[in-house]
């Protein structure tokens, strides 16, 4: 023992410090002695005391592992450094790697310490040097030093070269501008024998390649032979004890190898070809029954897999992840999900067939594991397995650990949006993991759901029922208790009347008070968060409009609440308590349902993400018929947001205060009194000062339904601010002369008459988008008895002197549109318009009546072997279609 | 690339500490301890792959020590493996049948037998005789 701790044998003190240390019973023991030592050895450095500098520095370096602080130490390592003798120079370098990094200003001061060392005559103090430098060098250094580094790569002592290999990594991470002087001395070190040479000048090689495209370029050209060989030659190399693991030789150098290869091999056929032999054979050779062969294996199939394609190989490496994914040995099992998730763009069928394994895997109790299922799973669903797939993982969730249901939740939740094939079933699922695992669902998640019910008109009795169910089952889930208490508030009256019962439903018995009770006992829980004690409160007062019999019992619950000491919940039962004493008269109108909540506005404003499968690219700005020119970079959401926003929605309007607001502003400019039906007109002016150009057809067609009920209930501000009842027939009459003078105003273009009314499905033909290359027509036609779907037939021309060919149009369209795209009569256009090329578009409008049609388009085409794209919006359609 | 290798025993403390990668020094007692925590209650039949942050944690766990590297995430973790074992069998000839205690009190040598096998945070050298006699000639300097 005493002759491994050779360089303290002058005393043991550092022993003793460190049996001291460990002596100790308690931390304040500890902290006692360890402050005693740094005393001792703050007085020695300032001493300078020279005999003990290195064992001093030593015990600083054990107590820094414990982790206190040891600044005071960092400059007796560069003093060591500075001194003659190997073993001080030793223990300061060590000092240096561990006190020090590579941010600490004082490490300039070392830079020419190590300069002198790295020029050395004495080869261990030389390897010292590189090895501090490998391992904390600053850019700075690595400019400094990279000169004596590339030198040293071809030093006669092998030692000394893979140092150098593997300081020369640090300093191309470091500073990649000087990657090109190492690309030449790099490749004569792929020509060694010696393994350790070998392995990091392969790793060097792979690094420069990442930061230099040249040095890529010439490695590929000049080295993948060499490579090849060398790789043949370890795998057929016969048995050799020095670098033998579990009967393989050098697994390390094999896996660096093939990283190399992959990287060579990546976008190049030729380079790809050559190492086909030496991929298949070390993939079907290579022993798996150890975890050395399974790692060759795995970094084989990684290579196969990105390399350029070989049909034959990538079988073979899909076999070889399907005996992976059935192997007993959980590290394997994991290699083979994540490899099986880069195998998913090359071979998702394949995939697909493991599909029962990985989802079982799902279930497995290592969370490392599960994880890697779980994310695999969510890339193999498609419209086509999401039910069966959802319905295991949801039946999962029951029985998983807690701290994997956020993950799971989130990704369920994410599936049932992404791939529902119709409402009943997402709003289904959704309410399976809100039951299941409500505290885990995210905020955005539920009100994505809501704006899903709300849109659902048919499954609104359906939804509170089953969530009336949900509640009385699992009311300690927050989220669920959120949606339900919204959806009571909204639907209570279908709640209790069993309205738009479905076949699949039993029937459920619930009274109008059973309904408050779900609002009551929310409010009292005290483990409901304030959101959720507010929502009930709303949903009270909603509920005491549409159940007039429980109305008293509502204000006793609304007094309670009065003095709540929450601010917000205070302040919201004393105005709604002062709503049902004093305001009797508008409280209906103020409680009226929700107006159906944009899917679009809302999948747009979630994190930006783009609704729409095609995403905008090109920075290319584009000229719309319509006089707009707008940058085709600008997301699609923006369209949407605008449009929807903004969109007169008249059957919606009621509750809506943006709309009222403005409407409000500005029909006194337009010379009306504040009534409701001119609010509406204002709204449509505004629309139409925001579309530009949409053709002002008069929306009154679809209007009337809205203006049924009793007129006061129109409008929440209208009604608030007792404005008088309106007088539609001045306000309409007057309205469309508003509206087209402020289209003249704006743009003079009139892009096509105001469409009459009743006048049958015929529309004019619109020029969609033209360029000055591309014009592309609109013809439109409804199809009879089905006012929601317009077939369009749009017509190509070719406006320049060159024939396109490849010609591709394509469409896309937010939520609430469907398109059905027919193939096109040809696809290549002839030049000079001297014909055309027609296709048919079948686009489905949900909210038909509501909103117009908006459309974004790309055409792509070849123009003598070049690619040529076009994109533009399209929003001048016709506003009834 | 090996960000960081740590050698822990089952409480906690730390008996080797490299950094292959710029930390403060409150940000390592940190990393320390979240790794241990990490790996110190998995079941000997789970993986010895953990995701740690935007990287993953291979460890093997030896009698009463963990042995843990963190790597990048597109890091062939069974090679890693392969590269614990390696170094604890380096570690075993060296200290002639390695215990905890010889680590604590030889922690400068754990640290010169490390830069001899792995620098900059890759491999450096892959043959245990190689490096076993590298050891005995700096041995003789000292």
């Amino acid at each position: 023992m005493d002759s491994i701790i050779n360089p303290f044998s002058s005393g043991t003190r550092l022993r003793d410090m460190i049996r001291a240390i460990r002596a100790c019973k308690t931390a304040a023991e500890e902290r006692a002695v360890v402050r005693k030592e740094c005393a001792a050895i703050r007085a020695a450095i300032n001493e300078n005391d020279q005999e003990y500098r290195h064992r001093n520095l030593a015990k600083l370096m054990f107590i820094h592992m414990l982790g206190y602080p040891t600044h005071f130490g960092q400059m007796e390592c560069l003093k060591l450094i500075a001194s003659a003798g190997f073993p001080e120079k030793r223990i300061g370098y060590l000092g240096l790697m561990l006190l020090l990094d590579e941010r600490q200003e004082v490490l300039m001061l070392v830079t020419n310490s190590l300069k002198q060392d790295l020029n050395h005559t004495n080869q261990y103090i030389v390897g010292l040097a590189l090895c501090a430098l490998g391992n904390i060098c600053s850019a700075e250094m690595a400019r400094d030093l990279a000169p004596e580094v590339e030198r040293l790569l071809q030093f006669r002592d092998p030692n000394i070269r893979k140092k150098a290999a593997l300081c020369s990594i640090r300093i191309i991470r470091k500073v990649p501008d000087l990657a090109e002087n190492f690309i030449n001395p790099a490749a004569a070190l792929l020509k060694e024998k010696h393994h350790g040479v070998l392995i990091t000048g392969v790793q060097l090689c792979t690094d420069l390649c990442k930061v230099s495209s040249e040095a890529l370029e010439y490695f590929r050209k000049k080295c993948t032979e060499v490579l090849v060989k060398t790789l043949k030659d370890v795998a057929n190399s016969p048995y050799a004890p020095e670098y033998d693991v579990g009967g393989i030789t050098d697994p390390f150098l094999h896996i660096r190898l093939l990283r190399f290869l992959r990287v060579l091999g990546q976008g190049d056929a030729d380079a790809s070809d050559s190492m086909n032999d030496i991929l298949a054979q070390v993939a079907t050779k290579t022993e798996s029954n150890k975890n050395a062969g399974n790692a060759i294996l795995y970094e084989c199939v990684e290579t196969i897999m990105s390399i350029e394609d070989n049909g034959g190989l990538r079988v073979l490496a899909i076999n070889i992840l399907g005996r992976f994914l059935s192997n007993r040995d959980n590290n394997i099992r994991y290699v083979a999900l994540n490899m099986l998730m880069k195998a998913i763009s090359v071979d998702a069928q394949a995939v697909q067939r493991h599909r029962a394994t990985i989802l079982e895997c799902v279930k497995d109790s290592d969370a490392s594991i599960r994880k890697r299922a779980l994310e695999l799973v969510y890339l193999l669903i498609n419209e086509s397995n999401v039910k069966p797939l959802t319905k295991e993982l949801i039946d999962y969730l029951e029985v998983s650990d807690q701290d994997f249901k956020g993950d799971l939740t989130a990704k369920i939740c994410s599936i049932v949006e992404k791939f529902s094939p119709e409402k009943i079933w997402y709003i289904d699922q959704m309410l399976k993991v809100l039951s299941e695992a409500g505290n885990f669902v995210k905020d955005e998640v539920c009100h994505a759901l809501i704006v899903v019910i709300s849109n659902a008109p048919e499954l609104h009795g359906y939804t509170v029922r089953a969530l009336y169910r949900a509640f009385q089952a699992s009311s300690e889930q927050e989220s669920l208790v959120r949606v339900a208490v919204w959806c009571i508030g909204e639907y209570g009256d279908m709640l209790v009347k069993n309205v738009g019962m479905l076949d699949v439903e039993d029937p459920i018995t619930v009274t109008e008070s059973d309904a408050v009770d779900v609002a009551e006992i929310t409010i009292k829980r005290h483990t409901s968060d304030l959101t959720t004690k507010a929502m009930a409160l709303i949903a009270l007062l909603k509920l005491s409009s549409r159940f007039p019999s429980c109305s008293e019992r509502i204000r006793d619950i609304l007094v309670q609440q009065k003095g709540s000491l929450v601010l917000e919940l205070q302040q919201r039962s004393i105005e709604f308590n002062s709503i049902l004493e004093k305001h009797r008269n508008i409280r209906s109108a103020l409680v009226e349902r929700m107006p159906v909540l944009d899917e679009a506005t809302f999948s747009g404003r979630r994190a930006g993400s783009v609704p729409t499968t095609v995403s905008p690219s090109t920075g290319a700005s584009l000229k719309v018929p319509n006089g707009v020119v707008k940058p085709t970079a600008a997301p699609l959401v923006d369209l949407l947001d605008l449009t929807s926003d903004d969109a007169p929605a008249p059957s919606s309007s009621s509750g809506d205060f943006l709309h009222d607001i403005l409407g409000v502003d500005l029909s006194p400019a337009s010379g009306h009194s504040g009534t409701s039906q001119a609010a509406k007109n204002g709204t449509d002016v505004l629309m139409d000062i925001l579309s530009l150009g949409t053709p002002p057809a008069q929306s009154s067609s679809s209007t009337p339904d809205i203006f049924s009920p009793s007129q006061n209930q129109k409008t929440a501000v209208v009604s608030l601010d007792g404005l008088s009842t309106p007088s539609p027939v001045s306000a309409r009459a007057a309205s469309p002369q508003a509206t087209s003078s402020i289209i003249d105003l704006l743009d003079g273009l009139g892009p096509s008459p105001p469409a009459p009314e009743n006048n049958g499905p015929a529309y004019p033909s619109v020029i969609a988008f033209e360029s000055s290359s591309l014009r592309i027509t609109f013809d439109f036609s409804k199809s009879p008895g089905n006012p929601q779907i317009t077939v369009i037939k749009a017509t190509f021309t070719n406006l320049s002197s060159n024939v396109y060919v490849d010609f591709v149009f394509q469409a896309a369209v937010p939520k609430f549109l469907q398109l059905h795209l027919d193939p096109a009569s040809s696809n290549t256009l002839p030049a000079s318009g001297s014909g055309t090329v027609t296709q048919t578009l079948r686009v489905t409008n949900s909210q038909h009546g509501k909103k117009s049609l908006v459309m974004r388009i790309r055409i792509a085409y070849k123009i003598n072997g070049k690619d040529v794209l076009e994109e533009g919006q399209i929003n001048n359609f016709p506003r009834d279609l | 690339m090996i960000r960081f290798i740590l050698l822990q025993n089952r409480q906690g403390k730390t008996r080797l500490a490299k950094y292959y990668v710029p930390l403060e020094d409150s940000e390592k007692h940190k990393v320390e301890y979240e790794v241990h925590r990490l790996v110190v209650n998995r079941d000997p039949k789970f993986t010895n792959f953990v995701e740690f942050r935007t990287h993953k944690v291979i460890y093997r766990r030896y009698a009463g020590l963990f042995f843990s590297l963190c790597v990048d995430i597109t890091d062939n973790e069974l090679a890693y493996l392969e590269c614990i074992h390696l170094f604890v069998e380096i570690l075993d000839h060296f200290f002639s049948n390695v215990c905890e205690l010889d680590l604590v009190f030889n922690f400068h040598k754990v640290y010169l037998i490390l830069d001899e096998f792995i620098l900059a945070g890759e491999i450096q050298e892959t043959s245990k005789r190689a490096i076993i006699e590298r050891l005995g000639e700096l041995e003789k300097l000292e």
